[in-house]
């Protein structure tokens, strides 16, 4: 079915496409439609699931661990800090090994209080053992959903997924975008088949106490998890292209990669936007292209070593930001490459707090880049405006407040 | 076997096997007394006890488990369950 619709309102018809059954999620901000359209398509009689709504996001992801180990299929969505306060449970999930998906709607988080796109929240939980995708279209977050479950329920992974789609650029806007119906669904996606489940007539307790000597090997076990989706994440997009004919990458996409000079790196809706400054740069006879990495979680290492093999520059954009450090993606990517390629590689941290970006930006920063104009790291659109000054102005007569006091 | 293969898919999972958290009655400050003269045999003691420590049959408080935490004192409607002190040995 073709329709004209949020980002949000497409992921949620993607989940009961998928034949979700289970829906436990907190309703109020930061969430997003996506929980809105499930509970309106739920309580309408259009989606054959149950709805738990819940007091916290904590709550929330406890209930989708354990609607998970009921074996029925589970699905929520999320948001910034809502993402922040299911910390706990997201190790929960990936420790347990449920193979659920979540969609998190990409907002920085707070303060300043702010609802706009960045990648510091789900970059933030990077360690929870989640696997974690970062889509760049309307489309491309339909299908991940649908190839998501592919992923997190083969049994050689068995765990937890986390769709990344950035705000209001992907969230809010309306976009064409295919929806499956659900019979097109099952010729791709078979319906679950749990490994185990809680069952009376065995009883078990799922992430129990467990002493020094066996916990290592549990979280060896996840790594493998982890290791297995580099070849299951391929294996998903591949047959979902001979079932429905798009594509959206692997692991990685690349874009206008072959004979490229220079590269950009980036993730979500930021590397669409680079693919306009890679056509731009490209009409003035600049070899630049492209590598989207799809999968953050795990990482690509085979993919990015592969593609920047050669190249005489790389800026990777980062949308987040590790304090103390660097981006994020820049850390990673440089970790792929190191001992393996030598290429001279730049940092640019650009929409943060949901700054736009626009392609110009981008163009710029790679020129410069590529003429080895930036150093390590580049606050891209960081400019002090008449908002800033009022800190000053406040220190200024906090000062006088004080210097008041003592005489 | 591979080291890999051998640690495979392990999760943290355990049987419900008696006392797997060890003789928690060690930690109990407060024990159930039960007046069998005042109590109707309602096994609501039986329903809320947290711990499983008290048996349908006959209600016998298993003291090696319970913890003492008096939640079968509180249900109990005919107050035959009174939480005294523990003599400290």
């Amino acid at each position: 079915m073709r329709l004209l619709e949020t980002g949000n309102h497409l992921v949620a018809l993607a989940a009961n496409a998928v034949g979700v059954e289970v829906v436990p999620a907190y309703p109020i901000t930061p969430q997003t439609q996506i929980i809105e359209m499930v509970a309106d398509l739920i309580a309408e009689g259009k989606m054959d699931a149950e709805y738990i709504p819940v007091e916290s996001e904590h709550s929330a992801c406890a209930a989708l661990v354990s609607a998970s180990l009921t074996g029925a299929r589970a699905f929520s969505a999320t948001s910034s800090h809502g993402l922040a306060y299911m910390h706990e449970m997201l190790h929960y999930a990936a420790g347990i090994r449920v193979p659920v998906v979540m969609a998190n709607v990409n907002r920085a988080l707070g303060p300043g209080w702010n609802i706009w796109c960045d990648h510091q929240d789900s970059v933030s939980q990077r360690d929870t053992g989640w696997l974690q995708v970062y889509v760049a279209s309307h489309q491309e977050a339909v299908d991940t959903v649908i190839q998501a479950y592919r992923v997190t329920e083969d049994h050689s992974v068995l765990l937890p997924l986390m769709l990344n789609l950035d705000a209001f650029v992907l969230s809010h806007t309306y976009m064409e975008a295919e929806v499956p119906t659900k019979e097109e669904v099952l010729r791709y996606l078979p319906p679950y088949a749990p490994l185990w489940k809680l069952d009376p007539r065995k009883p078990v307790t799922h992430g129990s106490v467990i002493y020094p000597v066996d916990f290592s090997e549990t979280r060896e076990s996840m790594q493998l998890g982890q290791d297995n989706a580099r070849s299951v994440v391929p294996q998903a997009a591949e047959e979902f292209r001979e079932v429905f004919g798009r594509w959206h990458g692997a692991m990685v996409e690349s874009y206008r990669t072959d004979d490229a000079e220079f590269l950009i790196v980036a993730m979500g809706s930021l590397a669409s936007e680079s693919r306009v400054s890679v056509d731009a740069l490209r009409k003035e006879g600049k070899a630049v292209g492209l590598l989207r990495v799809r999968f953050f979680r795990p990482f690509p290492f085979e993919e990015v070593r592969e593609l920047c093999a050669g190249r005489e520059g790389l800026l990777v954009i980062d949308r987040d930001y590790s304090y103390g450090m660097e981006g994020a993606l820049f850390t990673e990517v440089k970790a792929a490459l190191y001992g393996h390629e030598t290429v001279p590689v730049r940092n640019l941290i650009v929409g943060l707090g949901g700054r736009d970006v626009t392609y110009e930006l981008i163009i710029e920063n790679v020129e410069r880049a590529w003429a080895g104009e930036l150093g390590d790291i580049t606050w891209g659109d960081s400019h002090i405006t008449r908002a800033h000054e009022i800190t000053r102005e406040v220190l200024c007569e906090f000062e006088e407040l004080l210097s008041e006091g003592e005489s | 076997m591979s080291h890999e293969e051998e640690v495979g898919y392990m999760t943290s999972v355990s049987r419900p096997v008696k006392g797997c958290a060890g003789n928690t009655g060690e930690w109990r400050v407060f024990r159930p007394v039960k007046d069998d003269e005042k109590c109707n045999n309602c096994l609501l003691c039986w329903v809320y006890c947290p711990e499983a420590c008290i048996s349908k049959e006959g209600i016998e408080i298993d003291f090696q488990y319970c913890k003492g935490c008096g939640i079968c004192a509180v249900e109990c409607p005919t107050e035959a369950i009174v939480m005294v002190k523990e003599e400290k040995q």
